[in-house]
């Protein structure tokens, strides 16, 4: 994923009434006002989020002029998740990992202590 | 269940505060903190450990010393390979570490981060503070589940996500 697209999807995510909003779209489809109900928000003021989620790719938008129905898009999520899920796995291992390589560190250490004072004991 | 003497998972915290840059990671880990810094300094001792397991480190360039530069690539079994690098700022023995942090995969977008370890008892607490470019840049990890306990409907994305992983 390009770094820009990226950015635009970071940017998207980044307020819980959008993030709501993709919640409330994983359970199905749904039309703006049926959207704009949960939230104290004018259809103006869902639109405008609902724009920012679209220009992100992050939803669409059906051409049915009736109701247009909003839908889930699931796959640029899938690429932002994949790539920060990593950010916390990450570190999250690294320092598991740190203590398993510290709790080592420090046995060895205790161990070479013991063989200098056995040899001490020895002269 | 914590039986005397059983390894305890280490519990990582992190700390984001709504309209900064910055994101705070503090975890405890049971050994001395010249030990801890040591970890951290040694390009042998480092590859052991940073990272998830099925990746395995490459060292590039690793100069520990306050000007330094460090350049590490992870490879997975596929043969996929991530770059990270950076330079160290200032390294304090054993209290501090200042340095750059970029992915090489997301060119561009770089990090400042410092991590200081402080002695609690025999234990080392050890607190990584990752400054970022932007508020974007950093609300980016966080929006996308970086901490625990979001709020509910970021868990239930987070919970959404985990099915459409499975491909569900």
């Amino acid at each position: 994923m390009a770094a820009d697209q990226l950015s635009v999807t970071f940017a998207a995510l980044a307020d819980p009434t959008r993030r709501a909003i993709l919640a409330r779209l994983a359970n199905g489809e749904a039309s703006v006002t049926e959207l704009a109900k949960p939230f104290d928000l004018s259809l103006p003021g869902i639109s405008k989020h609902l724009k920012v989620l679209q220009r992100a790719g992050l939803i669409t938008q059906g051409r049915n002029a009736q109701w247009r129905p909003c839908r889930l898009e699931v796959g640029r999520l899938r690429e932002a998740s994949e790539w920060v899920g990593e950010y916390r796995r990450f570190w999250d291992e690294s320092f598991q990992r740190l203590d398993d390589v510290l709790q080592e560190m420090i046995k060895e250490e205790k161990t070479d202590e013991r063989k200098r004072s056995d040899h001490d004991a020895e002269d | 269940m914590n039986a005397k003497g059983a390894t305890t998972m280490p519990k990582t915290e992190y700390t984001i505060e709504p309209g900064k840059q910055e994101l705070i990671s503090t975890v405890v880990l049971d050994a001395p903190r010249e030990l801890v810094f040591k970890a951290y300094t040694d390009p042998d001792i480092f590859v052991r450990w940073w990272g998830p397991s099925r990746y395995e480190n490459k060292v590039i360039k690793y100069d520990s010393r306050s000007g330094g530069e460090w350049h590490v690539i992870q490879r997975g079994a596929d043969g996929s390979e991530f770059g990270f690098r950076g330079v160290n700022h200032d390294v304090v023995a054993p209290e501090r570490i200042c340095q750059t942090f970029e992915y090489l995969g997301v060119p561009g977008h770089v990090a400042l981060q410092t991590a200081t370890f402080e002695p609690v008892g025999n234990k080392t607490k050890i607190v990584a503070q990752i400054v970022f470019q932007s508020v974007m840049d950093r609300d980016g990890m966080v929006a996308s589940g970086m901490r625990d306990g979001a709020d509910e409907s970021m868990e239930r994305l987070a919970a959404v996500l985990e099915e459409l992983k499975k491909g569900k």
